[in-house]
């Protein structure tokens, strides 16, 4: 039963962090049809803003969080989209796909040319003490995970349901087309999209990377999990990739239990691949309207 | 075609040909082992320019494909049998996992099938690392013989490279009349408009299906010749990276173009070693060109050159008279 | 005479809009179909729910007396079914010829024989024969692109005829189409009906037109059938006359 408890724990903050990755990736698809596959390219990249805040600038660690957050909310957020987006998105879909691979490459490749190929050390946001949880050892650690993630995860609700722009940007989300017609600042929304996502990324940089070391192939592994978590929870909705996520947390922390090391990266893999053969829309997405 | 343009793509083609033939003689053993190695990325590079260009899909697991041939090609010849035996199957093998994992994908949505594909490469190269019983994990697979030609062995570099340039001739062949064949004009029509085609017949789902399964399949055959050329394989070239590389190569080159494989793996093979001067950093510069590249003109160099000698072509052509609409009286 | 198309009761609501509510109607072998109605009628979502191109929300549609209700576009052409668009839709990469092959080819053998057979399926008579009747002769072999867009929309006309269809479905056939042209596809559509047999069905907002076309005519507004019958009797109807003046 403690085992049980600390490795439920443990999913529900790696699925917290996997639920931030994938909301940003599905807000993108929906406002803009914008697959990005350099997403998990945008988790690795902040935590070396915050370490070069900390070891170039000497700033202590939570403002080098912050600055992390912003410089990432420019860069990853308004640079991206004005830089690479934008330009592209007139050519469709699927060259713009092709331009965010070309986009992690360019990124993990940044990262290991200009700072560093060896696995950085980067700091946690807690002692290493546990917490007793029903008889369970806790970390701290993941309990201050789960605690951030989901408080990040209600605050985007509440500013999705509770305020105006907020329901601004999901309206834009659902029918941009139908939004612009309303009245609706739609490219003002897209960009609030972009940056939304380059803000979630950054948070879960800061909290995932303690665990895995800040390095520059951290993001082909968070990458692929984000698209899971968005396809399998359902892809046109910002609660599906919420329940992706932590659904996926949970299930890749018991296969590390109780599966063989080597194949443990592989039970998601198959966890997409059975839910695009038997429910393509996701657990919680609504099948789509055939437009062929 | 004017017989002008016709005349001089025969004479620059032969001129080419030539030239590949008769490069080996000028170059030392590692240039030939690049040229080969040039060849049979091509062959890869044509397949999934069938399953990108052709059919407008994005495939990320043309890598995983000529991982299973050269697997495939590496575990039959070390244990006596002939390649003949590893292209089939390679090839029928690709191609079944390539209609296996295209049904479902692109009954659904069209973009799913670059995350069934992706999901794919990462769990056969899993496979490949950790099966040690059938491939060697991280060991390989070593003493990968050269292949018997009706008697024939291909040691030398320069022999095993024209066997090479044939099966690349041959496949290019194939394509050729796979796209001046009905199912290229179908992927003309699926790939320019989708929606028309259907109300037209075209069975876009079978043939995009085929495409990526073709393109799967070519992939194979790729591996098959590559597991001989190098001698010795390991998981570490059939990651993602392989992939990813393959698909920027049919992008920068051009997809969709018939040639754009060719110059999308020249480009690919032979840029790490003309940088080596800076190769520490050549990942880095390529992936800024292509996004670059793709903002430019997403169809390739081949697209960016077309286009350039249309507008040159219209800027030197004479006035039109407009269509003569009045001939057509009830 | 034949029913070759039974539509009934077919609605389609995207929430809590009913784009097309409970209609029903028949098409007979051999005749002209005009629809008309004011915009936001639901006319082109009455086509794309019988053409598959959208799944109705309830009804059924039969074609021959079999049931082809949400059957994939493509399916449905094999079974006899064409139609052209209302945003012109040719393949401007391709000749005119090569669009016209293109629009039967899929109806002659199966895939493998595409692969290994003629390079034209052996469809270049057909295709031939169509260009003679639309009077395409002179601009054959050119890219469609280069065509006008009078030329565009005989070719699309005649790559809806192309399979020999038993029904064809056209949007808008006079959208966009000056006076002498207008004249010549009506002149063409006639011939085709008269020679072949085809049985049609035309949706259009052009009034002369479809009045001079068609031999009978639904009306369609907000969705529903407010009118039916030939075409003098339509005209002279009070509700029709409100649902285009009440607009």
């Amino acid at each position: 039963m403690a085992d049980f408890i600390q490795l439920l724990v443990a999913g529900l903050a790696t699925g917290g962090i996997y639920a931030l990755v994938a909301i940003g990736f599905t807000l993108l698809w929906q406002t803009s049809q914008t697959i990005n596959f350099a997403q998990g390219e945008f988790v690795m990249l902040p935590a070396f803003f915050m370490l070069t805040a900390m070891s170039v600038f000497a700033v202590p660690f939570w403002g080098a969080v912050a600055i992390g957050i912003v410089v990432s909310a420019i860069v990853l957020g308004v640079l991206f989209k004005r830089l690479l987006v934008d330009p592209m998105l007139r050519h469709g879909v699927l060259p713009l796909a092709i331009a965010t691979m070309a986009l992690a490459l360019f990124l993990k490749e940044a990262v290991k040319d200009f700072y560093s190929a060896e696995a950085q050390p980067f700091p946690p946001l807690a002692a290493a003490t546990n917490v007793s949880i029903f008889g369970a050892a806790v970390a701290l650690q993941s309990l201050i995970v789960v605690a951030i993630a989901v408080s990040a995860v209600v605050a985007l609700q509440l500013f999705l349901n509770r305020t105006q722009t907020g329901r601004r940007m999901q309206a834009t989300a659902q029918n941009p087309t139908v939004a612009r017609i309303l009245g609706i600042p739609v490219e003002r929304m897209i960009m609030l999209a972009f940056v939304t996502n380059a803000v979630l990324a950054a948070l879960a940089s800061a909290l995932v990377t303690p665990i895995y070391l800040a390095k520059f192939s951290n993001g082909e592994y968070l990458g692929i999990a984000a698209f899971i978590a968005a396809i399998v929870g359902g892809f046109n909705q910002v609660r599906g990739a919420i329940v992706g996520g932590l659904l996926l947390g949970v299930i890749d922390n018991f296969a590390a239990a109780y599966l063989s090391a080597q194949y443990r990266a592989a039970l998601p893999l198959v966890l997409l691949i059975v839910v695009i053969l038997f429910r393509p829309q996701g657990l919680l997405g609504r099948v789509e309207e055939r437009t062929v | 075609m004017s017989r002008s343009r016709l005349l001089f793509g025969t004479l620059a083609g032969l001129i080419i040909v030539a030239g590949l033939i008769a490069a080996p003689f000028g170059l030392k053993p590692y240039g030939i082992y690049i040229l080969t190695l040039w060849a049979v990325t091509t062959i890869a590079a044509i397949g999934l320019n069938l399953t990108l260009g052709y059919a407008g899909q994005v495939s990320l697991a043309q890598g995983a494909f000529v991982g299973i041939g050269a697997y495939a090609a590496a575990l039959l010849t070390t244990k006596g049998w002939p390649l003949g035996a590893a292209y089939l199957v390679a090839g029928v093998s690709c191609f079944g996992i390539g209609w296996l994992l295209g049904y479902p994908a692109l009954r659904v949505q069209h973009h799913y099938l670059a995350f069934v594909t992706l999901a794919f490469a990462t769990l056969a190269y899993l496979v490949f690392r950790n099966e040690e019983w059938i491939t060697g994990g991280i060991y390989g697979l070593s003493n990968i013989p050269r292949p018997n030609l009706f008697g024939y062995l291909l040691r030398t570099p320069r022999d095993f490279y024209y066997f090479c340039l044939a099966n690349l001739a041959l496949v290019s062949l194939a394509a050729w009349w796979l796209i001046r064949s009905p199912w290229g004009r179908a992927f003309v029509a699926l790939r320019e408009n989708p929606v028309r085609a259907l109300s037209l017949g075209v069975d876009t789902r079978r043939y995009t299906l085929m495409a990526f399964a073709l393109g799967a399949g070519l992939g194979g055959i790729s591996g098959v010749l590559y597991a001989p050329l190098v001698q010795y394989i390991d998981p570490t070239p059939f990651s993602l990276l392989l992939s990813l590389n393959l698909l920027l190569m049919v992008i920068v080159g051009g997809s969709g173009y018939f040639f754009g494989p060719f110059l999308g793996a020249m480009i690919a093979v032979l840029l790490p070693e003309w940088l080596q001067a800076a190769s520490k950093y050549y990942l880095f510069y390529y992936a800024a060109f292509v996004m670059v590249l793709l903002i430019v003109s997403p169809s390739g160099i081949i697209g960016f050159f077309e286009r350039r000698l249309a507008a040159a072509r219209k800027a030197a052509a004479p006035p039109v008279p407009p269509m003569a609409e009045a001939k057509v009286a009830p | 005479m034949t029913t070759v198309l039974e539509v009934r009761d077919l609605s389609k609501h995207f929430g809590g809009i009913h784009a097309v509510n409970s209609v029903s109607f028949d098409v007979n072998e051999g005749e002209i179909l005009g629809i008309i109605g004011p915009n936001g009628s639901g006319k082109s979502t009455l086509f794309n729910c019988i053409l598959g191109q959208l799944h109705p929300s309830s009804g059924e549609v039969r074609l021959d007396g079999r049931a082809v209700t949400g059957m994939r576009p493509c399916d449905l052409n094999r079974l006899g079914v064409s139609r052209t668009f209302q945003l012109l839709q040719v393949f401007p990469e391709l000749t005119v010829r090569e669009n016209l092959i293109l629009a039967a080819q899929e109806h002659r053998g199966s895939m493998v024989s595409r692969l290994f057979g003629a390079r034209d399926a052996g469809l270049s008579g057909d295709a031939d024969r169509m260009i003679e009747f639309f009077r395409l002769a002179h601009v054959a072999d050119e890219k469609a692109g280069a065509l006008s867009y009078g030329q565009q929309k005989l070719l699309d006309a005649a790559m809806a005829f192309m399979a020999g269809p038993r029904l064809v479905l056209l949007d808008e056939p006079a959208g966009g189409v000056n006076l002498t042209m207008l004249a010549n596809l009506r002149d063409r559509l006639e011939a085709i009906n008269r020679e072949e047999g085809a049985t049609f069905v035309v949706i259009e907002h052009n009034m002369e037109f479809v009045m001079a076309l068609c031999s009978r005519i639904v009306v369609l507004a907000e969705g529903r059938i407010i009118a039916e019958g030939n075409p003098a009797d339509v005209r002279r109807d009070p509700k029709v006359m409100e649902a285009y003046l009440g607009h």
